[in-house]
């Protein structure tokens, strides 16, 4: 069980598309910082992010989203918006956090 | 659940520092306890106490000195990331004979092998790379 | 206490950040702790594998270089991802080290099975 972190946007680093290509069916991604315009509908992932966000378990941070003008409804559907608390819960509930920046 | 930090972002150049400061936070207020902080690469410049940013910013190196000093938490900074951009302390400025020093105190100057001793002893290693 | 399995993980491409060569630094460091080590290149990282990499007009230390020392700090597990290497056109054969390649499905399955990953 790992959780990843992205924190690059994808529609200028191939970070997110890396990260998917070798994410495991129990992993869990956390975008933030400029990872969060990941959550875009319009992003060159969303397609892949809707299909992994089947399975549940995509999370951004909230206080980047915001911070970046985004709004609920140009965003993925499969984003859950998390705080830091939530962050730091992600954490414990996964044994290992591996960082893409 | 104890955790350890990675910073590998300078504050005011990208937002990884304040992430991982957030993090911290959120951490021990939810009732874990940080193990070890380790500042690496560009992350060492938090651990300068001579910022001297605008009043009506957020002062980084300030809060990270707060923080470390209320609850005890052992602050490193990688000596090889540090002494190469200018962040030291009293004992290597004398050893390097550079005329001043401006390392935060909180905050002490070790080896790489801090970051590994920290993940092998921490529940969780969290990176905040910039 | 028992070894633990940690695994370096490289995302970057060298020079261009110094990310590379402070994950280096990491990695001889835990070389001296008696863990079960091993190092995975992804992405833009296979570029730190490459062979011949003149540093010399930088004046800066080379991979090619740096990188082959591994093996004498007891460091032999080491990874690269195959798909990196077909989208950059290499092959083993342009590699400074003896690496295995290794499917995306493979590196999921081997990162699952570490106790703690460092991220580069």
């Amino acid at each position: 069980m790992i959780l990843h972190t992205v924190n690059k946007s994808p529609f200028s680093h191939s970070l997110l598309e890396a990260c998917l290509a070798i994410m495991g069916a129990k992993h869990s991604l956390l975008l933030l910082e400029d990872g969060v315009y990941g959550t875009l509908k319009t992003s060159p992932m969303a397609a892949a992010l809707a299909e992994r966000g089947r399975a549940g378990a995509i999370y951004a941070l909230e206080a980047d989203l915001r911070a970046r003008g985004l709004t609920d409804t140009a965003l993925l559907s499969c984003v859950k918006p998390i705080d830091y608390a939530g962050f730091v819960r992600l954490a414990t509930e996964h044994s290992k956090v591996q960082s893409w920046f | 659940m104890i955790f350890s930090l990675a910073v590998y972002g300078a504050p005011y150049s990208s937002q990884a520092s304040d992430s991982a400061y957030r993090f911290a936070a959120a951490a021990l207020a939810g009732g874990h306890s940080i193990y070890r902080l380790f500042f690496y690469a560009d992350g060492v410049h938090n651990a300068t106490r001579l910022a001297a940013p605008p009043q009506d910013e957020l002062d980084l190196p300030q809060r990270w000195r707060t923080l470390i000093q209320a609850h005890k938490i052992d602050s490193v900074v990688c000596i090889a990331a540090a002494l190469r951009r200018g962040i030291i302390n009293r004992e290597e400025a004398e050893r390097y004979e550079r005329d001043a020093d401006n390392l935060a105190p909180g905050f002490e100057i070790s080896g790489l092998g801090q970051l590994v001793d920290a993940a092998v002893h921490s529940d969780r290693l969290v990176t905040f790379g910039d | 206490m028992n070894p633990k399995k940690i695994m370096v993980i490289n995302t970057h491409a060298p020079y261009g950040k110094a990310t590379a060569r402070e994950s280096l630094d990491a990695v001889l460091a835990a070389s001296a702790y008696d863990q079960d080590l091993s190092l995975l290149f992804l992405g833009d990282a296979v570029f730190q594998l490459l062979q011949q990499q003149d540093t010399a007009a930088l004046e800066a230390k080379s991979l090619s270089t740096a990188l082959p020392v591994l093996p004498l700090y007891d460091v032999t597990a080491i990874y690269a991802q195959q798909s990196a290497l077909d989208a950059r056109g290499l092959t083993r054969a342009d590699l400074v080290l003896d690496v295995e390649c290794l499917e995306n499905h493979q590196i999921t399955a081997l990162m699952d099975s570490q106790d703690i990953l460092l991220s580069f």
